[in-house]
């Protein structure tokens, strides 16, 4: 659809027209700020916490439990430089044995929501799955935050009406 | 033809003062539409709706996706 319009603006006489390729989607998908009806209301990306515990799989399990929970997290990411998710640490992986390394302790690949998702979708979501928590990425790849299903499921109760609307 | 960009390239355009336009329907643009973006459907477009636009200004075109 873009192609064709910016096709139809160089036929009106515009000479500098660009094209955003990867549209909308990919901007919201970076998490970036939109206005709008929906962008009055929580999302994936404005509800995860984004003070959540990083590691490296080079860390190992015991000192990024003691970090985690001396912050008040039973949870902790797992991020290369970049920032972009490789694994995710619950309750379960942060009590395994304390010198194993978190390559080899996370859950690898962990399903991830981007943040433009509204909060009652996650909500249900995360409820029919049964998740605790899950990271909110980029499409990059890169953390936002962790979604904690008890925030999502509390502000989707505040906003009903927080779903897509298909048109 | 019009120049493929970048999410990058959209963000320095728009500061240097580029025109931000979303294709898509009306109802898209009021649901979410980037940061200052006018909105201009696809079929709505011809000389009576952009007599307005300074024709030598960048202009930045998108829609949902890449699709």
């Amino acid at each position: 659809m873009a192609p064709r319009a910016a096709a139809r603006l160089e036929l009106l006489g515009f000479t500098k027209v660009f094209h955003y390729h990867a549209g909308k989607l990919d901007w919201m998908a970076a998490g970036l700020p939109t206005e709008g009806e929906n962008a009055k209301r929580p999302r994936a990306g404005t509800v995860a916490r984004k003070d959540v515990p990083v590691c490296a799989l080079t860390d190992r399990v015991g000192q990024v439990r003691d970090r985690a929970r001396a912050l008040g997290w039973d949870a902790a990411v797992a991020v290369n430089d970049d920032h972009v998710v490789l694994g995710l640490l619950r309750s379960a992986e942060l009590d395994k044995d304390a010198d194993q390394p978190i390559e080899e302790a996370m859950r690898p690949g962990p399903s991830t929501f981007r943040p433009y998702v509204p909060i009652k979708e996650m909500a249900d979501y995360m409820t029919q799955h049964k998740l605790e928590s899950s990271p909110v990425t980029t499409s990059d790849g890169k953390l936002v935050g962790l979604l904690l299903r008890s925030d999502a499921v509390a502000q989707a109760e505040g906003c009903p009406d927080c779903v897509r609307k298909m048109i | 033809m019009a120049t493929v960009i970048d999410r990058d390239q959209v963000q320095d355009l728009v500061a240097q003062g580029a025109v931000l336009v979303e294709v898509l329907k009306a109802e898209e643009y009021q649901e979410d539409h980037l940061p200052g973006a006018l909105s201009i459907p696809l079929a709505q477009i011809d000389r009576e709706t952009v007599k307005t636009l300074d024709q030598e200004h960048p202009m930045i075109v998108y829609c949902w996706d890449a699709a």
